[in-house]
């Protein structure tokens, strides 16, 4: 029994087994402390939908051994591209939602395509790269959103009639374009139907993809690239194809997210948004060169449960607020410790 | 390679400049940007020479505590962040305890060793843990520690930790101000045998300080440790074969670093004169690190030239950037954001670079191998 016990440890992973109690005992007690439980529940739905998207684009960049995609920004700034500029074209409602999927697809494609060329040439050597790769076009971004000639009066700084504001409101535009297609109300709890839908339809793609012939060799090259090579796998191509998946599914997902939190939220905002994907899908059970669909529901649930459920019962049990140390602490020691697991199973 | 030399002189002049215009790339293309935004910006002479030299004192430590990891293969390390909490702890401690001036400095450099050294064995243990992958793990341990600083400076200083004075406090009764002043202290190392010559004001003491970290890093490097150091740092396995305890020489390296950045961090923050206690150390790291590459390191190889070259060009495009960019599109946020895009640029082109060269490396080590395996078949 002892045994089984830590055989179970060992599988799972101690700091994922500490995140769950933790969540779990948050459910415990937000009803004994006061906080009202169905709204709860109905904010960590909301903020799953808006996650999850984000969560999934790690996933083929994980499967062919490209690590962690730390570089996400560069799929973020695809899709804030996308979104400025269904809205400036004129774009309202539901439409631009649409629309700006439909114009961040080519930047993405192009900024994928360049950065899987990079990461081509640099194999071994990613994730550090990855990161500083996501800075720096996030930092050239800031400059864009200054210069580039937008003239939409409700984007630009009021006074000096261009440079695009750092947050812009949706209203009016897609803001929660999913959520309010085919909600549910269940008594208190809302469920926002539309995004998670979409979230269902992208991950099915992806399960679906992953077990076609491209995707079981992109599986191939990820857990052998000599093996894969062997085998007459075009191993860069394969790289290639799953940064730009990678890249596009950033750019949705950040355009999901705007859509739930109902902001376009410019410049600075971007940089650090990796590491919350990043975390949510280790937390799921991935690791550096392993990751499924399932990693990234349950990931994207604990993640987001523990951000949202952390303030209001901490606040309700103490008046304290620790909510954002306890965030920074376990998400980046979660990623501390999937990268030490890894010379492990390597050596 | 010296007969090829010999054949075509003038061939190979061509090929001497080539390769340091290659080899200094970075450098090169810094001196073009400040050659173009120093006339734009407007500066005086004057203002220009004493800002740098003020930077120079403020940075110079900072940055040098990065070469000691450099020498031992760990690559850059974001993990001076550390250093820089542990500094700030201690300055912290001091401001409560109402020690000023340069007692006040000095005790807070003692303060802050064993924080750096605790922090520093972490970071080393689990960057053992994490081989081939020791600067994005050392990159999230800064992130991790600092959410560590946070649970400490921000909840238990004044609840669990005594902390004296309201002054420092925040209003609820625990925690650290935003900002902690530090009037009584500040550039209390600067000004003393500080030397004007013309408008310019040379702090004597503050680089008298950086010069004998310099001759103490060269010496270092001479001895039994720093010798092990490279050798970690060329192999780990002829290292290991050699009887040199790699493990520990790596964590030795990374504590000594931590400790350097400590102390940059308290001779940093004397000079600007406050604390900001929750954003100070953020972005120290990467700008010391891009300062150092822009002097023209690189991953692998630094200098204590390339530290002096690096702050003086960078801080040099960090002052100009932001007035040259707002004569030239009459928008001063077009300089700043600038000024940060260029910082990771320069970091990220030095990390390809550095890749690229080890890739090609291991591609004709492998090449050799197999002639030799050839050659070797072909005697048979």
């Amino acid at each position: 029994m002892k045994e089984k016990i830590k055989d179970f440890i060992s599988s799972f992973g101690l700091p994922r087994l500490i995140i769950s109690a933790f969540l779990l005992a948050l459910f415990i007690l937000s009803p004994i402390v006061g906080a009202d439980l169905p709204m709860q529940i109905t904010n960590v739905i909301n903020r799953f939908s808006w996650n999850a998207v984000l969560v999934l684009a790690m996933v083929p960049m994980v499967h062919s051994g490209c690590g962690l995609n730390f570089g996400l920004p560069l799929g973020i700034v695809a899709g804030l591209l996308g979104g400025t500029l269904s809205l400036e074209f004129g774009f309202t409602g539901p439409m631009s939602f649409l629309m700006a999927v439909l114009i961040a697809t080519p930047f993405a494609l192009l900024f994928g395509g360049g950065y899987g060329w990079l990461l081509n040439k640099i194999k071994g050597g990613e994730m550090m790269i990855a990161t500083y790769v996501g800075f720096s076009s996030v930092s050239f971004m800031c400059m864009m959103w200054l210069l580039l000639p937008y003239h939409k009066a409700d984007m630009v700084w009021g006074l000096s009639g261009k440079g695009l504001r750092t947050t812009i409101s949706l209203e009016g535009y897609y803001d929660k374009a999913l959520s309010n297609f085919l909600q549910i109300n269940i008594g208190k709890i809302s469920i926002p139907m539309g995004a998670l839908l979409l979230f269902a339809l992208l991950a099915f793609a992806m399960w679906a993809f992953l077990h076609t012939k491209t995707g079981t060799a992109m599986t191939a090259v990820g857990s052998n690239p000599n093996f894969a090579k062997a085998a007459g796998i075009h191993v860069d191509k394969i790289r290639m194809l799953s940064v730009v998946m990678s890249t596009w599914l950033g750019a949705v997902g950040i355009l999901v997210y705007q859509q739930g939190f109902g902001f376009i939220q410019l410049y600075n905002a971007p940089f650090y948004m990796a590491l919350p994907a990043v975390s949510a899908i280790l937390i799921g059970g991935a690791s550096v060169n392993k990751a499924s669909i399932i990693n990234v529901i349950v990931g994207t649930f604990l993640f987001q449960g523990i951000v949202t459920m952390t303030p209001t019962v901490m606040n309700n049990m103490i008046h304290m607020d620790m909510s954002e140390v306890i965030r920074m602490i376990a998400s980046n020691g979660m990623i501390l410790y999937a990268l030490t697991r890894r010379s492990e199973v390597r050596r | 390679m010296s007969s090829v030399n010999q054949k075509g002189g003038s061939r190979s002049v061509g090929k001497t400049v080539r390769s340091f215009l290659a080899g200094n790339s970075v450098p090169i293309m810094f001196i073009l940007i400040c050659a173009v935004c120093i006339p734009i910006s407007g500066f005086s002479p004057d203002y220009l020479l004493n800002e740098i030299i003020t930077r120079l004192g403020r940075n110079a430590f900072l940055i040098l505590s990065l070469l000691i990891p450099i020498m031992a293969g760990m690559g850059l390390n974001f993990g001076m962040t550390l250093g820089a909490m542990a500094g700030e702890i201690a300055l912290i401690f001091v401001s409560d305890w109402q020690i000023w001036g340069i007692p006040g400095v000095i005790l807070a450099m003692i303060v802050s060793v064993p924080f750096s050294v605790v922090l520093g064995w972490f970071c080393g243990k689990i960057m053992n843990m994490a081989k081939g992958r020791e600067m994005i793990t050392s990159y999230i341990i800064s992130f991790f520690i600092n959410g560590v600083y946070q649970l400490i400076v921000l909840y238990m200083m004044g609840s669990v930790i005594p902390i004296a004075h309201s002054s420092i406090k925040l209003p609820r009764g625990y925690g650290i101000r935003n900002t902690v002043g530090l009037l009584n202290m500040r550039q209390c190392i600067d000004n003393l045998l500080a030397i004007r010559i013309g408008g310019v004001k040379i702090p004597a003491l503050t680089l008298l300080i950086i010069a004998l970290m310099c001759l103490l890093i060269v010496w270092f490097r001479r001895t039994k440790l720093g010798q092990d150091m490279r050798a970690v740092g060329q192999d780990m396995q002829v290292a290991r074969d050699a009887g040199i305890q790699v493990e520990r020489t790596r964590i030795i390296s990374i504590i000594i670093s931590t400790v350097l950045a400590g102390f940059g961090m308290i001779l940093y923050l004397q000079n600007i004169g406050n604390l900001s206690t929750y954003s100070a150390h953020s972005q120290v790291g990467m700008f010391c690190i891009a300062a150092l590459l822009v002097g023209g390191a690189s991953v692998d190889r630094a200098s204590i030239g390339n530290v002096f070259l690096g702050v003086i060009l960078f801080h040099l495009m960090f002052i100009v950037a932001p007035q040259a960019g707002a004569k030239i599109t009459g928008d001063s946020m077009i300089g700043e954001y600038f000024r940060v895009f260029v910082s990771y640029g320069v970091i990220t082109m030095a990390l390809i670079m550095y890749e690229m060269k080890k890739r090609r490396q291991k591609a004709s080590i492998g090449e050799q191998l197999a002639l030799a395996q050839k050659e070797g078949l072909q005697h048979e």
